[in-house]
């Protein structure tokens, strides 16, 4: 099955950072590390307040199959534990370390034994490594998976979101590591095929990575068009190995692990150090930042002290973790870094304030832009009449948000916002039919019970 | 703790053209055809196109105020109605019904249905055929080409339009094929210039307003089957006013389908119906009735044509 092209939307690159070598920015005096960085349980605390810890110690453990620990990328004293409410609406746990400058590196960091794929998924683990392009989902989930059934690894180098090159410098900077990390999959997985796609405005990634590679047996690097979205994984996934996932299937169901660079470099990192996921580049770029930069910081570092490092232009009317097509927006800067942030990106009053949406034209530019051919005009329609089973028709739980469908709307129609809620209210409906149609059935039963008894 | 920045659902970032700018593209693809309008008919012409996009603009103003709707005259698509309307009328047409048309264009075909996106019909041709069939004597009467010089020339000398010409047989007084691609011949302020229209089609189509599908598909089917069934397929081709109705008229976003397999179906649909009417029918003309048919026929096309969803999986 064939979809042709997958349409996008040409969003202006903005890699105003690209060239800028990442800088380690000065160990802020306080972190605040959230328990839910990623998809899934979120960790639990293995320190208390007043513990002295140190970069690299093992600050809370992995809450459930589908979670990853987290570590500590700073030397310093436990503060407290508190609860706050974090940029996704949700009480969250927070370890909050007060720093003391010295980086003392944790004795327990050390390389782990890896010697079959077993203790190579172990290590991933250990690693805390979750998905780096912003999904957050913990990699040795991910990678736990029957390698006979691995036809290609893709590692997602697209980098489509406008201003972010914190993945570009990972490809420039610690190339040998993700370079390491191919070898790694390579050896453990004996997967014929790694392909790493990158947009093709990044033609010095393509370049640097294919010259290092040569060695590697199936490693190709593949330029893709630099049309947004092109890292969504099922897109990159379509546009490398050409393959479909169907709706609600994962890409190992299309034999295909899509694995992010940096992601790659911080387990092949972890495998040869032993130091794990605990500080992160940060793009901070926006028009609000004097001076756009790539930041090297500890995970916790808050959006206040990472902003104050690059310089304020104005007073930030929207920041937002990520970049301006799928970012998060943020109420207040105390907003930390997370392992799975790759940009903060600061907005001024003009880049901040949403223009006012005015009626439909049907003109069809969010059909014909939506890499996954849904209608996001006819789910609007379907929602404001909270009309269920035309959300099913529609297939709007197919949506991954990438924001096509506003950022090239007209009207400047809310379609993501509306997709969101028009989601809830598909699976509100699908609760429903399902109890319907047991209960239907229960009573089915009870008559045949009867007219037998 | 600072509480004023905005937090908003992704995207936060939005493409530059909005409403108005599309809206605001259309007009400025007309203007070749609205100075074609002038070289060939007259001042009179500037004249028709004024009073139609005033009405328009009043009664969309006046409708939104009364009703207390949102405002919308700032989107520029009753100025575009207007125009598109002004281009459906000889130059003789009386001021009078000029407005009229115009009014019921804003007021009964757009505001009564809900406003902008919601109508079913496109107000200019929807207006046009009203004002056919209600003004049908200065509704046909043509004036023969005057040129710039004439001066509100309402009581110019009349003359039929090429396809008019053609069923009647009269052969002799038919323009050249380069009159009509210029536009020198008699028929509607805005529909003789294909030059003109050809312009603001490539200019829509550069500018991504519309697809190249409907307008060269319509064109194309009317060309394909005048040929067959033994007419002159050149001057059906620039005779009449398909080159408006494909360009402008057909290309709504609102009342056609959106997809390219949908405006394909929408363009092959109106060059057929457009050709019955001409050969069949008792009119020399069919494109607004062919639209305005096609129009009604755009929310099915639209289901027929739905994308299939990436990955999909049949409920």
């Amino acid at each position: 099955m064939s979809n042709g092209k997958l349409h996008g939307v040409h969003a202006p690159h903005r890699k105003n950072t690209a060239g800028f070598v990442p800088e380690r920015m000065p160990v802020p005096a306080v972190v605040t590390i959230p328990m839910s960085q990623n998809i899934g349980a979120p960790a639990v605390p293995v320190v208390k307040a007043g513990d002295e810890v140190k970069v690299g110690q093992l600050i809370a453990e992995a809450g459930g199959f589908v979670s990853a620990p987290i570590h500590s990328g700073v030397s310093g004293k436990v503060k407290k534990i508190d609860t706050l409410v974090n940029s996704a609406g949700k009480f969250d746990k927070v370890i909050i370390i007060e720093t003391d400058g010295e980086q003392t590196v944790c004795e327990s960091v050390a390389p782990p034994e890896v010697t079959d794929l077993d203790s190579f998924i172990q290590a991933v683990r250990d690693s805390g490594a979750i998905g780096l392009g912003g999904a957050g989902f913990p990699t040795s989930v991910k990678l736990k998976v029957d390698p006979a059934k691995v036809e290609a690894i893709v590692i997602n180098g697209a980098e489509c979101e406008p201003y972010i090159t914190s993945d570009t410098r990972t490809m420039l900077d610690d190339a040998e590591a993700m370079l390491d990390g191919v070898r790694l999959l390579k050896k453990f997985y004996g997967v014929p095929r790694v392909i790493a796609g990158i947009e093709d405005n990044k033609p010095e990634c393509v370049e640097k990575l294919r010259s290092l590679g040569t060695d590697i047996e199936g490693f190709e690097v593949m330029p893709l068009p630099a049309l947004y979205p092109q890292g969504g994984e099922k897109v990159l996934i379509y546009n490398t190995v050409g393959k479909t996932v169907p709706e609600g299937k994962l890409p190992i169901d299309v034999g295909v692990v899509v694995i992010n660079c940096t992601t790659l470099a911080v387990i092949a990192k972890y495998v040869a150090t032993g130091m794990p996921l605990v500080e992160k580049v940060v793009t901070v770029d926006g028009s609000a930042v004097a001076n756009p930069k790539n930041v090297i910081c500890p995970v916790g570092t808050s959006m206040k002290d990472l902003l104050e490092y690059c310089g304020l232009k104005c007073e930030p009317k929207k920041v937002l973790y990520g970049g301006p097509m799928m970012g998060i927006a943020v109420p207040d800067l105390s907003a930390p870094v997370m392992k799975n942030t790759n940009a903060v990106v600061a907005f001024d009053e003009a880049d901040a304030v949403e223009p006012p949406a005015t009626a439909c034209i049907r003109c069809g530019r969010c059909v014909n832009h939506c890499p996954f051919s849904l209608m996001p005009a006819a789910i609007e329609g379907a929602y404001n009449r909270g009309d269920g089973a035309a959300l099913k028709a529609l297939k709007v739980n197919i949506c991954m948000e990438c924001g096509c469908c506003a950022y090239i709307c007209p009207a400047r129609r809310p379609l993501v916002q509306v997709n969101k809620l028009a989601k809830a209210m598909l699976n509100k409906y699908n609760a429903e039919q399902k109890a319907l149609a047991e209960k239907q059935a229960a009573k089915a039963a009870e008559k045949e019970a009867q007219a037998n008894g | 703790m600072d509480n004023t920045m905005v937090v908003s659902v992704s995207p936060h970032l939005r493409a530059k053209e909005d409403t108005r700018n599309v809206m605001r593209d259309v007009v400025i693809a007309l203007l070749p055809a609205v100075v074609a309008s002038v070289i060939i008919f007259g001042f009179r012409a500037l004249l028709v196109e004024c009073v139609c996009v005033a009405t328009a603009v009043i009664c969309e103003w006046a409708f939104e105020k009364i009703t207390k709707r949102q405002n919308t005259v700032r989107d520029l698509s009753a100025v575009v109605t207007g125009l598109l309307l002004a281009m459906n009328l000889p130059v003789s047409i009386p001021i009078w019904q000029a407005i009229f048309g115009s009014f019921v264009a804003i007021i009964f075909v757009k505001q009564l249905f809900g406003g902008i996106g919601q109508n079913f019909a496109n107000p200019a041709i929807t207006a046009r055929i009203i004002m056919f069939i209600a003004f049908s004597g200065t509704m046909s009467s043509w004036a023969v080409p005057s040129g710039i010089g004439s001066w509100l020339n309402a009581d110019a000398v009349t003359s039929a339009t090429p396809l008019r010409l053609l069923e009647l047989e009269q052969y002799e007084d038919l323009p050249s094929v380069a009159q009509m691609f210029l536009g020198w011949r008699g028929g509607c302020l805005g529909e003789t210039s294909c030059l003109a229209l050809l312009i603001g089609g490539i200019y829509l189509i550069a500018r991504r307003v519309i697809t190249w599908h409907t307008p060269v598909v319509y064109l194309a089917t009317v060309f394909v089957l005048t040929a067959l069934l033994g007419e002159s397929p050149v001057y059906q081709l620039l005779g009449g006013g398909i080159w408006l109705g494909a360009i402008f008229m057909a290309t709504d976003y609102v009342t056609s389908p959106p997809t390219p397999a949908g405006k394909i179906i929408f363009g092959l649909g109106c060059g057929l119906i457009t050709v019955l009417i001409r050969v069949y029918g008792s009119y020399p003309e069919g494109c607004s009735f062919s639209i305005l048919l096609m129009n009604i026929l755009s929310p099915y096309i639209s289901k027929w044509t739905q994308p299939k969803p990436f990955g999909g999986v049949k409920a």
